[in-house]
């Protein structure tokens, strides 16, 4: 076994050609917000956006009636102004915000140009925004923590179908959401347990244990549901987890709504993404595991068992799956269908790397693409002639986007998806 | 170093049938663990055995075996014919009973086909280290594009038409191939999660053109298309029900042709190198990002074959329930099949078979996911051969096996 040694890239370095490119980049969006929205909306048009979701009753926030095309040239004139500095003398540090306004801006416009003379419900879409990234969040926080012992976990993806499917059997069937959520989370225990064991012990190729347990969770899912779920609907209604308002806090307006006045599923999110955040960086255990992931050899060295670590890692980032796929059918719709987690587990997986391998990293991916998510969602509604298809295509786009720019700079643990081999 | 990628060690030590024995040991014995397995799902999902066992265990022991037997029987009869049919088809001598009682087999060689397209484009792929997901997303692309030429282009000879369409298929599933492998040589997105956004995007791509600009005249927004023109078909060689085809055949020409670039031109070892050693390769010289790039796409344009012959061949036109999941089972195809083109078309005629039968199955109530079970196991069996050789005590052989190298990690890939 060769000495590994560990390359440290260096983070901030913004080559020249990068610099020019992400200049010219915000330039063509300047003139392609011109071009598609400023020339197809009237002058003196206005949009509407509510800024209260629908049944909400605390935290009552006035609507926002903006000027369409008077924001649309302020923020046009902006997004060009910050390209060509970009293009000229760049943002050294900043540059990825910089690129992040810009696109804000430029997603802001595309809501003014489909709302304009309408109204839109922002709040209902932030809002929607939140719940449709926890699954995403929580797909990528399992990531975090299998990755940073050094498991590559492809069957989040898996997890979270299985832990869907059951948790919505045993819920319908002890009529309990609480039960239903412990059931899911077992499930998904169960297939971590796999995958570690296969990964771990047998030390096959991650990516493939991670295929299998895939494969075989898609499979056992949709068997189960075609011979269970579908034909006996009594199993396939588990009651759903209740909008649970914060004293308090819930009645602040915006804010509360959106992230104070929702399920627990959001709150549990929330306090895993504390505790694993600190967890990792502020406690010795996390210590420890980081160096599993970074160097097993040397965290062996120093009397740190790398089996039991990763072991410990897997199994946590299953129960952190299990919670994220329960929400599909627990804390959302209230009903399994086949193949109704669409990805959300690989999207987890692209936040988790835009996130850089930090659980703060990831939430804030992950909102963005439960945003792109929600977008195409509301629009859809709004009619604006762009067929159902291409705005659900969004969250996946833009999760090639984001690995696209940001892969290339972002450090994976060192030892990333290589088995232990204890000589 | 390279030679010996060239030539793997196992060949020089042992030849023969013992070798060939040996090498088939442990997919045989994965195959029927993985069959074992599949029936306890079978039997604890089965009504019958618990009715049994509420009467008497000796009832519930005779509903499980009734049950199994039961099962793959329907498997068996569903996937190579009932031979006591076939026996009295040929006596009695008439010409639809006889296609009727064979039919099964062939069909399974039917069911095979998109397999072996589907199996050798995932094995093309491993290869030249890389993990296609996206087999699935390509196929669709491919079948979309060669549907598109074969109804829209019209009064064509067949000699051109065909062809043409097929090549479509080729290219449609090609671009959608080449786009990840592009992102992976270019900016390092790792080709496991692009391919899979790829899928997706592909699936709502191919459900807007069957709904808008590929939809049939007057079939009320439903997801179909035209039917293809007589000329653009690849033929049928019998009389109905046997849907056995040309492009079968074709397959079997294609894994021949995988073979021989693979491993007996530059370019394959190339690829090959690459694949195994990324290092190694950079060190000898060969140019890895349009490696990766040419890779993905031929292994994308083998995946738009498996849907172009499955709309030109059989299904004639396209909708939306193509492909009955043949992207994703030809992961486990390829593994199976230990990446190499006659490994993926001997599983594929195993999986072709184990989903004909499935078909079957369907009848006694048995889902036929069942069998994306049984791949599910066949893949963790075959990939981890250790567990195989501790469930029936085999010993390690001397010779390290020949193991495709897939990379593990999201690494940037520069």
């Amino acid at each position: 076994m060769a000495t590994i040694v560990i390359h440290r890239k260096k983070l901030e370095t913004i080559t020249p050609t990068r610099r020019r490119v992400l200049g010219i980049i915000e330039l063509v969006v300047a003139a392609l917000t011109v071009v598609l929205f400023m020339l197809h909306v009237q002058p003196g048009q206005v949009s509407t956006f509510v800024m209260t979701p629908g049944g909400i009753t605390q935290g009552i926030a006035a609507n926002w009636i903006v000027p369409v095309f008077g924001t649309m040239l302020a923020l046009t004139i902006l997004s060009a102004l910050l390209g060509i500095y970009q293009l000229v003398r760049g943002f050294g540090r900043q540059t990825n915000l910089v690129l992040g306004v810009v696109a804000f801006f430029f997603i802001f416009s595309f809501l003014l140009w489909a709302s304009a003379g309408k109204s839109l419900n922002l709040a209902g879409m932030l809002s929607a925004s939140v719940l449709l990234a926890v699954p995403i969040v929580l797909g990528a926080f399992s990531g975090v923590l299998c990755e940073r012992a050094g498991v590559v976990n492809i069957a989040i993806e898996g997890m979270m179908l299985m832990a869907a499917m059951i948790g919505a059997l045993v819920g319908s069937v002890t009529k309990s959401m609480w039960v239903g959520l412990l059931a899911a989370i077992a499930s998904s225990l169960l297939l971590a347990l796999i995958h570690a064991v296969l990964s771990i012990k047998y030390k096959i190729n991650q990516i493939i244990s991670g295929t299998v347990i895939n494969i075989f969770s898609t499979g056992l899912t949709s068997f189960l549901s075609a011979k269970f779920l579908q034909t006996y609907q009594y199993l396939n209604n588990p009651p759903v987890f209740p909008r649970v308002p914060i004293p308090l806090l819930a009645d602040i307006p915006v804010i509360g709504p959106l992230l104070f006045n929702t399920n627990i599923f959001v709150y549990l999110m929330y306090i895993i993404l504390v505790i694993v955040q600190v967890a990792l960086f502020r406690t010795r255990w996390g210590l420890r595991m980081r160096s599993v992931g970074e160097h097993p050899k040397a965290a062996d060295t120093l009397g740190i068992n790398v089996f039991r670590t990763r072991y410990m890692a897997v199994l946590l980032g299953g129960l952190v799956a299990g919670i994220g796929g329960a929400f599909f059918t627990l804390g959302s719709v209230g009903r399994f269908d086949e193949g109704m987690t669409a990805g959300k587990g690989f999207i987890g997986l692209a936040a988790m790397i835009f996130g850089n391998w930090t659980p703060i990293g990831s939430f804030l991916a992950g909102l963005l693409f439960g945003f792109s998510d929600a977008i195409a969602t509301r629009l859809t509604l709004l009619g604006t002639g762009i067929p159902i298809q291409f705005m659900a295509m969004a969250p996946y786009i833009t999760t090639m986007v984001v690995l696209a720019g940001l892969v290339g700079r972002s450090m994976a643990p060192a030892a990333d998806g290589e088995p232990y081999n204890k000589e | 170093m390279l030679d010996e990628l060239n030539n793997p060690p196992a060949v020089h030590h042992a030849s023969g049938w013992r070798r060939t024995g040996r090498v088939l040991l442990v997919p045989a014995l994965a195959v029927f663990t993985g069959l074992v397995i599949g029936a306890i799902f079978i039997i604890i999902t089965s009504e019958e055995v618990y009715a049994g066992f509420g009467q008497s265990f000796g009832a519930g022991l005779a509903a499980v075996w009734d049950t199994i037997i039961k099962a793959y029987g329907a498997m068996f009869a569903g996937a190579l014919g009932d031979p006591v049919r076939i026996v009295e088809a040929i006596r009695g001598g008439n010409a639809l009973e006889i296609r009727r009682a064979i039919n099964p087999i062939l069909e399974s060689l039917v069911n095979a086909t998109p397999y072996i397209f589907a199996g050798l484009a995932v094995a093309l792929g491993f290869r030249s280290g890389l993990f296609n997901i996206g087999v699935e997303g390509q196929l669709f692309v491919g079948a979309a594009a060669a549907t598109y030429v074969g109804f829209a282009i019209k009064g064509l000879p067949a000699v051109i038409h065909m062809p043409l369409a097929f090549l479509a298929g080729a290219v449609g599933g090609g671009l959608w191939g080449f786009i990840p492998g592009w992102l992976k040589a270019k900016t390092g997105g790792h080709e496991v999660i692009n391919t899979i956004m790829m899928n997706w995007i592909s699936f709502r791509l191919t459900e807007w053109l069957l709904t808008g600009p590929m939809t049939r005249p007057g079939s009320g927004g439903m997801p179909i298309s035209p039917v293809i023109e007589k000329s653009a078909e690849i033929p049928q060689f019998f009389p109905s029900p046997i849907r056995l085809h040309l492009g079968f055949f074709i397959a079997l020409a294609f894994a021949y042709l995988v073979h021989w670039l693979l491993f007996k031109t530059t370019w394959g070892f190339n690829l090959r190198t690459v694949g195994a050693n990324p290092y190694a390769a950079r060190y000898a010289g060969i140019n890895i990002t349009s490696n990766i790039i040419i890779a993905m796409t031929l292994s994308g344009a083998l995946a738009g074959l498996a849907g172009a012959t499955q709309i030109l061949a059989v299904n004639r036109s396209m909708a939306i329930g193509l492909s009955a999941g043949a992207g994703f089972d030809s992961i486990a195809l390829a593994l199976l099949g230990n990446s190499t083109p006659i490994g993926v078309v001997f599983a594929s005629l195993l999986f072709g078979a184990l989903r004909n039968g499935a078909t079957r199955m369907e009848l006694l109530q048995i889902p036929n996911d069942i069998v994306s079970i049984i791949q599910a196991l066949i893949l963790a069996f075959v990939a981890a051969p250790a567990i195989i050789r501790t469930i029936y005590r085999i010993r390690v052989p001397k010779e390290a096996e020949e193991a495709v190298f897939v990379g593990g990690s999201w690494g940037g890939g520069k």
